[in-house]
């Protein structure tokens, strides 16, 4: 974890203690000036300018000035060095700590006092022969665009940058940009491709955050590249696009609690890597997109399939995407596959001939009801299933490899009762000792994550306002 | 005097029985606990002696990520019942490599029912879930394993259903729905 301070930067060392990430309180003592001291009946009291927080070992609460907080996890011993929960920075130290704390949790930063340091989302969209990024600051901080040579430089008015999201993609098939990238503390670079001819800047105040657009502008009439990248969806996204018909996602990382899922030989735990990618692929879509993601389980416990599926269901999600890592008998085996849901033909006709039922409404009245058995759910949505999987194969066969059948159809208990479009990514193989090292990684997991984000651009420009 | 004879008796009789019955299982014990004993170069164990009929069985290809079948002699069984059983148990009987079983090591065939309707019900030990190494893929080729194993051997069979210790079971590992009879899928199959 990185403090910044109007001193400068420095780095805490996290630890994982099973899904949650802790930090030593030696190394807060010596960042913060806290005395920490263990008393002989196990509780430890950090005292800072005469206020003290107390925690006690196997309790996920500490009592700071007398006041009761609830932290996410007991403190944890590691040798002679206590570890508590991160969020004991922000919901204990940060009461009684005579300056602002303010962490941010997901780009592991905390910012500590007045420092200036706004979280920047970034976003891609395509056109023909356009392109336009779009940088939101928040809170707001005014920026700078010049162009030198071959790439543009973004200066921010800040002290430091929290970029929020995973690195963009790379530009498609217009050559426009080839890479987006961090200079320094408050500066980000544009890196211009050979189709380039000219940009434009606007700025504008949204919410609580300062829009920077840039629209980027290739020649009309260049040649295509010889070998262009997979071809873009059907209906590419569209500037300015405000409205749309997906609201909410599902995102569920498989197993957990007591089902770890596949375990490679290494120790890592399918139900840790799923919930990892699952939390990037929110913060992505959230502050990126705007819409709302609902996550399955958020910790390490064990959801039955169909709390899972219900989840989705009863808060009308648009799209449900299970995450899960495969194993094979074949240690060689690797790749990414995306399933769809898998009926035989009674299945079928059981969903189709399910009919219709009239029942009373409130104040009056009554509707048909159309009667779906809950087993077949998705019976009604595989194609668009199928059309949302074929978009997540584009995106992700330029990111991470992908098996020898990168989509296929299985009777999958989670899927099929999923009223609404629904796929499982199985992410890789943790039986390829190669892979399962690979997906344990930041890059990859970004990757996908970023992958999603752009399928889920893609398939809700794909439907418009039909749904 | 005489209620010791009795006893020495007893035990002789019990300890004939004993033998006896090691003398009928061992050879099925060992050829299970020691398949590399086997003379015969096949990697699948040589079916018992007897009237035999050639049935495919089902290996995890090399590619790993389908099945691919292998003919062999198995016992003959008397009727589709006996026959479905047979089939069963020479698919989830312990190979050698090169073949890889998508059976868990250590699982056992129960009992198999039949239907008029033509699904077959395979119960199998709770090995097939306690040593199942899980994941969607070997998810798949075990449950595959098992159905194409009787659905593509025997006519009769159009479905089935596996169950694990005599209980019906949503999945194996978490993925298959195995609440209903499945029907033959040659898709997982090279």
């Amino acid at each position: 974890m990185a403090l910044l301070s109007k001193d400068g930067r420095r780095a805490v060392p996290l630890a994982m203690v099973g899904d949650q990430e802790f930090v030593a309180l030696d190394d807060l003592a010596s960042a913060f000036q806290l005395a920490v001291r263990e008393d002989a009946l196990g509780a430890i009291t950090v005292s800072y300018k005469g206020k003290t927080i107390v925690l006690t070992p196997d309790q996920a609460l500490a009592s700071v000035s007398g006041r009761l907080i609830s932290l996410p996890a007991p403190p944890s011993r590691s040798g002679r060095r206590w570890l508590v929960p991160v969020e004991f920075v922000s919901r204990a130290l940060g009461l009684i700590y005579d300056a602002r704390l303010d962490l941010r949790k997901p780009s592991r930063l905390l910012v500590i006092g007045d420092v200036r340091v706004p979280r920047l989302t970034l976003r891609y969209d395509t056109q023909l022969n356009a392109g336009r990024l779009t940088i939101d600051a928040s809170p707001r901080a005014s920026s700078t665009v010049t162009q030198d040579g071959d790439h543009l430089t973004i200066k921010f008015d800040a002290d430091a940058l929290d970029v929020a999201n995973p690195p963009l993609p790379p530009p498609g098939p217009q050559n426009l940009v080839t890479a987006v990238r961090v200079v320094d503390a408050t500066t980000i670079a544009v890196d211009l491709g050979p189709r380039f001819t000219g940009f434009r800047s606007t700025s504008q105040q949204v919410e609580t955050a300062a829009r920077l657009a840039i629209d980027l502008v290739a020649q009309a009439d260049a040649t295509p590249p010889p070998t262009p990248p997979p071809p873009p969806p059907d209906i590419p996204p569209a500037f300015g696009q405000t409205s749309s018909a997906i609201h909410t996602i599902a995102i569920d990382p498989g197993h957990g609690g007591d089902d770890d899922g596949v375990r490679s030989a290494g120790g890592l735990k399918e139900k840790d890597l799923t919930l990892a990618v699952a939390r990037r692929a929110k913060a992505a879509i959230e502050t990126r997109l705007g819409l709302r993601v609902l996550l399955t389980r958020d910790d390490d416990r064990n959801v039955p399939l169909d709390e899972r599926t219900s989840m989705a269901n009863n808060n009308k999600a648009d799209l449900f995407i299970s995450l899960h890592a495969n194993a094979s008998m074949r240690p060689s085996t690797s790749g990414l596959t995306v399933f769809c849901a898998a009926f035989d033909k009674d299945a079928a006709q059981a969903a189709s001939a399910g009919g219709s039922e009239r029942l009373p409404t409130f104040g009056g009245g009554s509707r048909d009801i159309e009667m779906v058995p809950w087993d077949l759910a998705q019976t009604r949505h595989i194609d668009q299933s199928e059309t949302f999987a074929q978009l997540l194969e584009q995106q992700f066969q330029i990111r991470v490899p992908l098996a020898s059948r990168p989509i296929d159809r299985a009777p999958l208990r989670v899927l099929e009762s999923a009223n609404m479009p629904a796929v499982l990514i199985e992410l890789g193989y943790l039986s390829n000792a190669d892979q399962a090292k690979a997906i344990a990684g930041d890059g990859f997991q970004n990757n996908v994550a970023q992958a999603i984000y752009d399928a889920i651009v893609r398939y809700r420009d794909s439907i418009g306002g039909t749904r | 005097m005489s209620g010791r004879l009795v006893t020495i008796g007893a035990l002789a009789i019990a300890a004939v029985f004993v033998g006896a019955l090691m003398f009928w299982q061992m050879p099925r014990w060992t050829s299970r606990a020691t398949p590399h004993a086997s003379a015969a170069p096949s990697p699948i164990a040589p079916a018992p002696s007897g009237r035999k009929i050639k049935a495919r069985l089902f290996y995890i290809a090399d590619d790993g990520v389908r099945l691919t079948s292998v003919e062999r002699d198995i016992a003959y069984g008397e009727g589709a019942l006996e026959q479905a059983r047979e089939i069963v148990a020479a698919q989830i009987a312990p190979v050698v490599e090169p073949l890889v079983s998508a059976v868990p090591p250590g699982t056992t065939l129960r009992a198999v029912f039949l239907t008029k309707g033509g699904e077959a019900y395979v119960d199998l030990s709770r090995e097939l879930t306690t040593a199942h190494p899980g994941g969607t893929l070997n998810e798949l080729l075990t449950i595959y394993t098992i159905v194409n194993a009787l659905t593509v051997n025997l006519p009769a069979v159009t479905s089935v259903q596996v169950l694990v210790d005599g209980k019906e079971v949503d999945t194996l590992a978490g993925h298959i729905d195995l609440r209903q009879p499945l029907a033959k899928n040659l898709s997982w199959i090279q």
